[in-house]
């Protein structure tokens, strides 16, 4: 029962989305994104589609005929945008907020394009590779 | 047997207040106050995440922590006198515990829960206080993932024992430090007696 | 079963899309204060705040209400006060430790993270597990849908006012959760369901354990029936607040509970099947007018499915390893390691480096006690995923608040926050 894969460029996002929705895919289950800074090489691209630093992936449902499809949309870094797909599905208004939080990517036309886990005031995009993990050494004093 | 200052305990329990040897009892303010300190604890519902659930379980029927006079978790901060750090406290938490834990009144006690409260835990990440101890005064730290109900009253016990002797009180007006001690973890064991490490 | 009826288009889905004037109040999160002033001028609304500590918000949750007098017009809510990062320090972990990880996100049923993790490491990996590894995870997962739901009758009771049910609730939950410990070693957290199998086989006597817990449970759940179900004043708190239909729900992306409140079928434990759940029989429950009171109802009776459920897998459960006989990611039994030099090292690698995982990506979704769960991980194949990130159905959920709260009184929030069931470490991560 594996989910079937559409690798679609961005500025066909809107048109695939809602084309689904008309075949039944009721729901969006899950907007996310992967920083694929360290890993270019990734293979299972089609040829067609020119492998980027940002992927976003959407995950949608059907109910009819049980089953899921999965979304997978390059977007470059120097222009992270996408436009939002919360015309067509509303439910992703707090998941394109969560990925506008931890990687930067703008959502155009999403309404309240906010941070949504940081604090408003946090600088940088915490799921981006090049964000540190941010960890501090850990002193065994008891030991000492 | 005869207790001291009250008298033979059975005439005590057969004829109530009429038992009793003398109908005043003499003691120091000091003490009285410091035992009722100790007797009438209320923690504030400070419960972050999953040490929070076991901090109910802990007013729960099974451990039921109204043995101790504190059953009442208070809402408001200004009604509670001691603040359990239940859970990982995150940097946007962070302003808002230290809030709150301003609003409530003297004389007032931090107890650390579970592991992320202490020192980060295994969030040893950009999005979490490593160690609540950098916002506010800890006085008993919980070890444990979460730290079950057994830990929790030890430490809670810990503390009471704190309070009795008025040490704490003092310290803490004359270095705003908390007592930083650290008690061991309790759960499903059969109780060893209060070990207390400084 | 006739198929479900999923046309989304209606005129209350329109209300929800509606960017102008919905539900949803879109103001920053330091706005409130300014607006508080700013309403202080105008005797029409009030921008109120909610939370982040609040009894009766379960946890940290914070709300930002627009309302007139006292009924609720629009609101936001707010969340990141328990942000733990917990998706950027998955991709430190190996995939041995990384359970240790997503139990703690969703702490009133932390073994459907740890399922729905191990399920996609296992997709990676193209894994097959042993039958009685799979039924065990089946008994381990209902024995924690009893634990979560029962948890929900107590915090609900309480937020209603009903503060006896607190008492009732965490007394039956102590139950189950004694039987957790006795088969994980821990109350909660259990990092139990790992890559590959189980972390221990079922103890001795679990059989008569969980046959003792479903012997009492049922009387016990009749008590609540008596206590809450029948209770006018119960009724009139729950029936007929926070309504919401199934098109708003689909729209919103809603599963679980909420979605089956408004009459829709859909559970992926019956329709999209995982683990066994084909070869055991349950009724999945629905309510009927998507209200406070059909959440509490559906959570109520799904205990007594799980009761059935588990019965099945008392007769069912099938004999053999607990965990796959793979070299690549099963430790060497514990007596092999003090024969054999290489047993040893192999289970040293296996801890220290963990084990490889063939590059790729997969989604893998369960159904928790709050909707559907899915975990999606990507691996560039090495010993660590690439990236993790969990779907949690809280999180969606909570989107649903705005929407059940609006026109309704500022007393029902409390009762709508309940009856959502928002655990905050899985709305946060
Ligand atoms: S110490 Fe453990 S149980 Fe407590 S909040 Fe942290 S992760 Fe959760």
């Amino acid at each position: 029962m594996s989910d079937s894969v559409l690798h679609v460029p961005r500025e066909e996002l809107i048109e695939t989305v809602s084309g689904l929705r008309d075949d039944g895919y009721v729901s969006v289950l899950d907007v996310t994104a992967v920083d694929y800074l360290e890993h270019p090489g990734r293979t299972d691209l089609p040829p067609e589609t020119t492998p980027e630093r940002f992927e976003l992936v959407v995950t949608l449902i059907s109910h009819a005929a049980p089953g899921r499809v999965r979304l997978r949309v390059q977007v470059p870094a120097d222009d992270p945008t996408v436009p939002t797909l919360f015309d067509l599905y509303p439910g992703t208004e707090a998941l394109e907020r969560e990925v506008a939080d931890m990687f930067g990517i703008v959502f155009e036309g999403h309404p309240d394009p906010t941070r949504i886990l940081m604090p408003p005031d946090w600088e940088g995009h915490p799921l981006r590779k090049d964000f540190a993990v941010g960890r501090i050494p850990v002193q065994f004093k008891a030991t000492r | 047997m005869k207790l001291p200052l009250l008298g033979d305990p059975e005439a005590i329990l057969d004829r109530g207040l009429e038992g009793v040897d003398h109908n005043f009892v003499t003691g120091k303010l000091e003490e009285l106050v410091k035992w009722s300190r100790a007797r009438s604890c209320w923690p504030a519902t400070f419960g972050l995440a999953c040490c929070a659930i076991e901090m109910m379980a802990t007013g729960g029927a099974h451990y039921d922590l109204a043995r101790y006079g504190m059953e009442v978790f208070r809402a408001s901060p200004r009604q509670a006198d001691l603040m359990i750090v239940a859970g990982r406290v995150s940097q946007k938490m962070a302003p808002i515990l230290r809030r709150i834990y301003d609003q409530m009144m003297e004389p007032k006690w931090v107890i650390s829960m579970g592991v992320c409260a202490s020192s980060g835990g295994m969030f040893n990440n950009y999005a979490i206080v490593q160690g609540v101890d950098q916002i506010v005064p800890v006085d008993v730290y919980a070890p444990g993932c979460p730290p079950g109900p057994e830990t929790l009253m030890h430490a809670i016990l810990t503390l009471h024992e704190k309070i009795t002797s008025g040490e704490l009180t003092q310290r803490r007006e004359e270095t705003g430090a908390g007592a930083n001690l650290s008690v061991s973890q309790q759960d499903g064991q059969t109780s060893t007696g209060v070990v207390i490490r400084t | 079963m006739s198929a479900p009826d999923t046309t989304v288009e209606t005129a209350t889905d329109e209300a929800v899309r509606r960017r102008e004037d919905s539900a949803v109040l879109r103001i920053g999160e330091d706005d409130g204060e300014r607006l508080e002033a700013e309403a202080g001028t105008s005797d029409t609304s009030m921008v109120m705040n909610m939370g982040p500590q609040h009894p009766s918000t379960h946890g940290v949750l914070r709300l930002m209400l627009e309302m007139e007098g006292e009924t609720v017009m629009r609101s936001k809510p707010v969340i990141g006060y328990l942000h733990t990062g917990m998706e950027k320090t998955a991709e430190t972990l190996t995939y041995l430790q990384g359970p240790t990880n997503v139990t703690r996100m969703d702490y009133a049923s932390p073994l459907f993270s740890e399922l729905a993790f191990s399920m996609a490491t296992e997709a990676l990996l193209g894994l097959e597990l042993p039958p009685r590894a799979t039924w065990i995870r089946m008994l381990m997962c209902e024995l924690n849908r009893i634990s979560s739901h029962l948890l929900f009758q107590a915090t609900n009771g309480m937020d209603i006012g009903a503060v006896s049910m607190m008492i009732y609730g965490w007394r039956e939950r102590e139950e189950a959760l004694r039987l957790l410990e006795t088969i994980t070693g821990l109350r909660m957290n259990h990092n139990y369901i790992r890559p590959g199998g189980v972390a221990a086989d079922l103890p001795d006597g679990w059989r008569d354990e969980v046959l003792t817990l479903i012997d009492t449970l049922p009387a016990r759940l009749n008590e609540f029936d008596t206590l809450l179900t029948g209770q006018p004043i119960y009724r009139e708190r729950l029936q007929g607040v926070g309504v919401i239909n199934t098109a708003e729900c689909l729209a919103l992306g809603v599963t679980g509970p909420i979605l089956r409140s408004t009459g829709y079928v859909w559970d992926l434990r019956r329709d999209m099947p995982y683990l066994a759940y084909d070869q055991v029989e349950f009724d999945v429950v629905v309510g009927t007018y998507g209200d406070c009171f059909d959440r509490y109802a559906i959570r109520l009776n799904e205990i007594r499915e799980s009761i059935r459920i588990l019965a099945q897998i008392l007769d069912q459960m099938p004999s053999g390893d607990y965990r796959v006989q793979d070299k690549k990611v099963t430790p060497p039994p514990r007596a092999r390691i003090d024969e054999s030099m290489e047993a040893l090292i192999h289970h040293f690698k296996i801890f220290t480096e963990g084990f490889k995982v063939p590059a790729g990506e997969v989604y893998a979704a369960v159904e928790s006690p709050r909707g559907e769960l899915g975990c999606y991980m990507v691996s560039d194949g090495s010993a660590v995923p690439y990236r993790m990130h969990i779907r949690g159905p809280s999180f969606v959920n909570l989107q649903t608040l705005p929407h059940l709260m609006q026109g309704g009184m500022v007393a029902d929030a409390v009762a709508i926050i309940s009856s959502v069931d928002p655990i905050m470490g899985e709305v946060d991560r």
